[in-house]
């Protein structure tokens, strides 16, 4: 059953490649609020400080706040790629991420070659590779640019190939940071409906975003981060409408 | 699409159960040995791209030092050139490899800083990248020695075959310096120009631009090196050079303690890595 739950969920950034000197002084200062000094008196940053939530199938929520205020490194956490320095997390459920869409191209293979690469990172069998490959070159409409370098590739047609890659998923979990907008008219109409399609066949979707429209559009639920806390966690007209 | 199982994926900073998910880490990341094969086989490309003979380089410049130096010694420093020039050859190209292995999987996590961060893999991943890339260009200068052993004569039969034992052991460290040492470098940025130092010094102390028998009595401190055991298990096959036990032992005893250490590193900071690099 799909599930992400936390208790007091904590992650901290140490600083160490930085003028150990000018960060102490900086600590003394009044308006400090997540730099510290850890148990091991590391000077740190606190992206996420004791979260607590449980978030089960069928829910979309939303994660809300201002920049910094830590809901990337939520959902790389989720994702699992930085390990909680406390707290506990669990995640149930085939994680897809579109948080980083364009991660670990190789501008000097194809297209196609691009895709069978992203292909071995979701460790599909070379049949479900042949398989993505055909859907997403049909889906991004670049003909015979497919099998040419993307690096003769324009930036629109970049946004294509990356789009169409990304979304070529079917997972239970779906992170997303912010909806993706892309390409040409002609192309934007058919994206939508693709992510449209992918945002309502997955059984738990968390989308960091700030706009209020795809909230209420798509999403049960909001959970509102100041400065890696929890402020609010509610449905969404209860959330926004404080 | 019901059937199949979800991963569960419970983490507890309480109870973090480092060793199990350090072998989990290997164990996965071995399951994506084809990743692992794609990504080393587009870093060589992407290396040599636009160069015509591409790793081959390698091997010319290779070979050139192997003539410039053979020369030299041979008629400055009247060595004797039969015994010389298959040495230079076979220990170039193995100590190329070795400090190969070493700087370049140094930086092993420092240079897939930008997938660490992006995409939830295992590590190994990322260091079997390194290693593999490593062994396929080296691979490009593994016919020198076969030339050189064929213009000198030297053919030391079934014997040496007891080189891929040597080879073997390489393989497998190179695996685990990538991990000790992509590890301590991801954290402390200053030891990959240290490393480059530190190999420099040891193509001097190690016999490769001189043979062992030039220290007289003094060849026991050889045995302190550990590049010295690990060299002459692939060399000394391929020469035909007699090969005593204790050299053996040494190389596998070295070898064994890096992985240890590698190991005990991986278990401890395996989940710090994505907070360093």
């Amino acid at each position: 059953m799909p599930r992400i739950e936390t208790q007091d969920l904590t992650i901290e950034f140490p600083l160490y490649h930085h003028n150990a000197r000018s960060l102490k002084k900086l600590l003394l200062a009044d308006a400090i609020r997540r730099v510290k000094r850890d148990a091991e008196s590391r000077v740190v940053v606190a992206a996420l400080s004791g979260l607590s939530f449980t978030i089960g199938k069928g829910e979309r929520v939303a994660l809300l706040g201002s920049n910094g205020s830590g809901k990337t490194t939520l959902l790389r956490t989720i994702a699992g790629i930085y390990e909680p320095v406390a707290g506990r997390l669990l995640v149930e459920g085939a994680i897809g991420s579109l948080i980083d869409s364009g991660a670990g191209m190789n501008p000097l293979l194809t297209g196609r070659e691009n895709i069978m690469l992203r292909g071995l990172y979701r460790g599909l069998t070379k049949q479900d590779r042949r398989v993505m490959a055909g859907e997403v070159a049909e889906f991004s409409g670049l003909g015979e640019f497919i099998d040419l370098p993307i690096r003769s590739y324009s930036a629109g047609m970049n946004v294509r190939l990356s789009f169409a890659m990304a979304t070529a998923i079917n997972p239970e979990i779906l992170l997303m940071d912010e909806w993706l907008l892309v390409g040409d008219a002609n192309f934007m109409s058919k994206a939508e409906d693709r992510l449209t399609r992918l945002v309502t066949g997955v059984d738990i979707l968390v989308i960091a975003t700030h706009n209020m429209d795809i909230v209420r559009r798509c999403c049960t639920r909001a959970i509102k981060l100041d400065a890696g806390r929890i402020v609010a966690d509610g449905p969404v007209e209860k959330v926004l409408g404080d | 699409m019901d059937t199949v199982v979800s991963p569960v994926r419970p983490f507890d900073a309480s109870e973090p159960h480092r060793f199990a998910r350090a072998v989990s880490d290997l164990r996965d990341g071995f399951g994506f040995w084809r990743l692992a094969v794609a990504l080393a086989w587009g870093d060589i490309k992407q290396r040599y791209r636009g160069s015509i003979l591409g790793p081959f380089w390698v091997t010319l410049t290779t070979a050139a030092m192997v003539v410039a130096l053979g020369f030299f010694f041979s008629s400055i420093m009247k060595v004797d050139p039969t015994a010389l020039f298959p040495w230079l050859a076979v220990s170039l190209i193995f100590w190329a490899m070795i400090s190969q292995a070493i700087t370049d999987g140094a930086e092993c996590f420092i240079s897939g800083e930008g997938v660490i961060r992006q995409i939830a893999l295992p590590f190994t991943v990322h260091v079997l990248r390194c290693v593999l890339r490593n062994l396929m260009i080296a691979a490009h200068n593994l016919p020198l020695i076969f030339v050189v052993m064929f213009l000198f004569g030297i053919s030391p039969g079934l014997a040496g075959l007891v080189f891929f034992g040597g080879l073997l052991i390489f393989v497998v460290n190179s695996f685990w310096m990538a991990f000790f040492f992509g590890i301590v470098c991801a954290r402390f940025r200053d030891v990959p120009p240290i490393l480059t130092s530190l190999m420099q010094l040891f193509f001097f102390i190690t016999p490769i631009i001189w043979m062992p028998e030039q220290l007289g009595d003094r060849m026991a401190w050889l045995s302190l090196n550990p590049f010295n055991a690990l060299m002459e298990t692939m060399r000394s096959p391929l020469l035909g050079r007699p090969i005593g036990m204790e050299i053996w032992l040494q190389a596998l005893g070295y070898s064994a303690a890096l992985w240890a250490l590698g190991l005990t590193l991986f278990t401890r900071f395996r989940g710090r890595i994505a907070f360093w690099v």
